[in-house]
């Protein structure tokens, strides 16, 4: 008989090498999806991955993988701090929301005139929203013993309600003839998130998720700060006892990944998406998720799979455009990675024994 | 740098040269739409248009379309996307799509595109849309006949011109067949959104509503109706003919092909130019769907007479007297709108209660 039993350590071999496990099976199972649809499992994959990065047109795609994951990657990178320790936001959405509202104030405010001022200005901006908007969970965590699961994620919908009425009323374009949204800050010199270089897709945003991944494995592997981080996550009770503050690393927690949330609606807000408008948000806070667990909450794995997302989206427009697969085969696509990754999870946890178990 | 400029150069060459292939062979006609095409209401409608272009001319086309695509910098991705790919011509069906596709077009510039419901337009871009009102003044007529607690519920999408247009049209016939009628409008803030426009559809039936129109795509208010028992509704955008003959009594539908079939057919012949189109019935864009049973044979009646009447031009459905919510003139007695205003439109008639939300 097989049976399952708890490894006394996490295999470190399964650690890393379970993503590309995952990713294989996805590849396989996604393959005969798309056959049964009735189209050339082979060919899917390939436009999937090989073509954005290596296609006719990859000197467009390529830059736009890095507009796509750079977001996500910031989130992530933020989220993940928290997620080791056991603190779980599940609202980057709102965070993101809220520093894109933060950011678009201030450069408005200003508009039109023109200072290097503006920039840094809403970047500080953007920060502080996603952050205050994620110390409303951590605070009442921490005062009251709240779920900041639930909490972050019902601020979410609170966030999208503002943003409504913010892309309606208050910063709404005066010359938009009466249509919701705001005026478009990239096209407003000062206020302007653009590509660094040209056709490189790389803009203050990715800039940023790159320092994040490199300060949060610095952070990680030799700040005090990981050092309580992991412990926390490990054993709480031992980190208590080994001084850690509960409610202070929830704070600490969530702030930054509420601030880096809020970075990445700010630097979203002022270049690719250029206005707030009710439909602002597009999921990368949820996404992001996704990206962090798919990178094993380790920095450079959260940057590997977040370029891994972005590549099947864009990917997955390319299939949906060339070979006409229906977009919800693509969903399910995306959704088989995560759930694979789950799945072959267990193996770090857990290895295969063949023969009855001394224990019952 | 000089390689990312040759890399630029190539991508426009190959760009260039992708189209001109295009166009010795087949024309490629490029679709996006911001819903899934399964929705039964508004990308429906237009992939039907794009199923009426293949029908129409064949191997002479061929259609490529993307669903779901969120307005933003995503939309702008596939536009370029399709472009590169060889697109000679491009709709990109909805209101939010209009800077992606203005600024694709200025990169694109032998690019055809056709914007739908939007404003902006430029030698490569077209603007086209369909008169709703004209429908919502039939339906307006229907629902205030029908209503027996005098509360008609409106579900809205975004309080833009277009859905405002809509309201307030419906609410001027239904308040000329029954001066005791009210509306209540929620504001779901989505196109496509079953889970929200399920609730909207239940809040408006608990305070009373026994007919609820919508502004937005999916059948959910139908199902919430159809649970609820004697309420009625109306398809939007496309038949919904599975609700039929109650709750849905009747229907506002969309029709894209002729329309579509003529703006290819004009590409394939060169004789492509930037318009702005906004037709009504008289075009057979906005169809009245069968009118059913549950409907008295007399309002049936009334409602395709105006229908007709529309159609032919006697009766607009924005004629003065009409006064401003606030109570100020807006067109006198026999005073038509005209369409820059009714294009613009940000405030309700007298009468309608509640805010437009800014």
């Amino acid at each position: 008989m097989i049976r399952l039993e708890r490894r006394p350590e996490p295999s470190r071999a399964w650690t890393l090498a379970t993503p590309f496990v995952a990713v294989a099976l996805t590849m396989v199972a996604g393959g005969l999806l798309f056959a049964m649809l009735g189209k050339d499992p082979v060919a899917a994959i390939r436009t999937i991955f090989w073509d954005p990065l290596f296609g006719d047109f990859a000197s467009y795609s390529r830059p736009q993988l890095l507009v796509k994951a750079g977001p996500l990657i910031l989130i992530a990178i933020g989220l993940s701090l928290g997620f080791k320790a056991g603190i779980w936001n599940i609202g980057a959405e709102g965070q993101y929301i809220l520093g894109a509202i933060f950011a678009a104030a201030t450069g408005l405010a200003i508009y039109p005139a023109e200072s290097w001022i503006v920039f840094p200005a809403m970047i500080v901006a953007g920060a502080l929203g996603g952050l205050l908007w994620a110390m409303i969970p951590a605070l009442l965590k921490v005062r009251f013993g709240t779920n900041e699961v639930l909490v972050s994620l019902m601020l979410v919908y609170v966030a999208e309600a503002l943003l409504a009425s913010m892309s309606l009323g208050l910063l709404r374009n005066p010359e938009g003839m009466g249509f919701p949204g705001s005026r478009n800050l990239s096209q407003y010199p000062s206020a302007a998130n653009l590509e660094l270089l040209p056709n490189t897709g790389m803009h203050w945003g990715v800039l940023l998720a790159f320092v994040a991944v490199i300060v949060a494995q610095v952070v990680m592997a030799r700040h005090q700060l990981g050092y309580r981080i992991r412990l926390a996550g490990e054993s709480p009770r031992a980190a208590v006892f080994g001084g850690v503050n509960p409610g202070r690393l929830v704070v600490i927690c969530m702030g930054i990944s509420g601030a880096l949330a809020g970075l990445a609606g700010m630097f979203e807000v002022a270049g690719p998406a250029g206005r707030l408008s009710i439909d602002f948000n597009v999921g990368y806070g949820f996404t992001a998720i996704i990206v962090a667990f798919l990178g094993r909450l380790n920095p450079v794995g959260i940057l590997l799979a977040g370029l891994l997302m972005a590549l099947t989206y864009i990917g997955g427009e390319l299939a949906q455009l060339q070979m006409n697969l229906p977009l919800a085969a693509i969903q399910m696509f995306q959704g088989m990675l995560l759930f694979f990754l789950l799945a072959v999870d267990l193996l770090t946890h857990f290895r295969f024994r063949l023969g009855r178990g001394a224990v019952a | 740098m000089t390689i990312k400029k040759l890399l630029l150069g190539a991508t426009a060459a190959m760009a260039v040269a992708t189209g001109a292939m295009a166009q010795d062979d087949k024309t490629k006609v490029g679709f996006i739409y911001v819903g899934p095409i399964g929705d039964l209401g508004w990308s429906y409608q237009h992939d039907q248009g794009r199923l009426a272009v293949e029908e129409a001319f064949g191997d002479q086309v061929e259609t490529v379309y993307v669903e779901s695509v969120p307005e933003g910098p995503d939309a702008e991705r596939v536009l370029t996307q399709m472009a590169l790919q060889g697109a000679d011509m491009i709709f990109t069906t909805s209101f939010g799509f209009m800077e992606a596709t203005m600024n694709v077009a200025q990169k694109f510039p032998d690019v055809k595109f056709e914007h739908a419901t939007g404003y902006q337009r430029a030698d490569n871009v077209s603007t086209y849309s369909a008169r709703f009102y004209e429908g919502r003044a039939v339906q307006g007529l229907i629902a205030g006949e029908m209503t027996e607690s005098n509360i008609i519920g409106y579900i809205g999408s975004y309080p833009i011109p277009e859905v405002i247009r809509g309201i307030n049209a419906a609410y001027i016939q239904a308040k000329k067949v029954n001066p005791e009628v009210e509306f209540r409008i929620v504001w779901a803030y989505t196109w496509f959104d079953p889970a929200k426009e399920a609730e909207a559809a239940k809040a408006l039936i608990d305070a009373g509503a026994d007919v609820i129109l919508q502004h937005t795509d999916s059948t959910a208010p139908q199902a919430a109706a159809q649970e609820a028992g004697d309420v009625i509704t109306f398809g939007q955008a496309s038949d919904m003919l599975d609700y039929a003959p109650k709750p849905r009594v009747s229907s506002i539908i969309d029709n894209w092909n002729q329309y579509y079939v003529d703006r290819v057919g004009a590409v394939i012949d060169g004789t492509w130019e930037s318009t702005d189109t906004w037709a009504g019935i008289d075009s057979g864009m906005v169809e009245i769907g069968e009118i059913t049973e549950a409907v008295p044979a007399e309002v049936r009646e009334a409602a395709l007479e105006l229908k007709d009447a529309i159609a032919a031009g006697e009766v607009h459905p924005f004629t003065g007297p009409l006064n401003k919510q606030d109570g100020s003139e807006w067109l006198a007695e026999g005073e038509t709108a005209d369409d820059g205003t009714l294009l613009g439109l940000n405030f309700y008639v007298e009468g309608i209660e509640g805010d437009i939300p800014q």
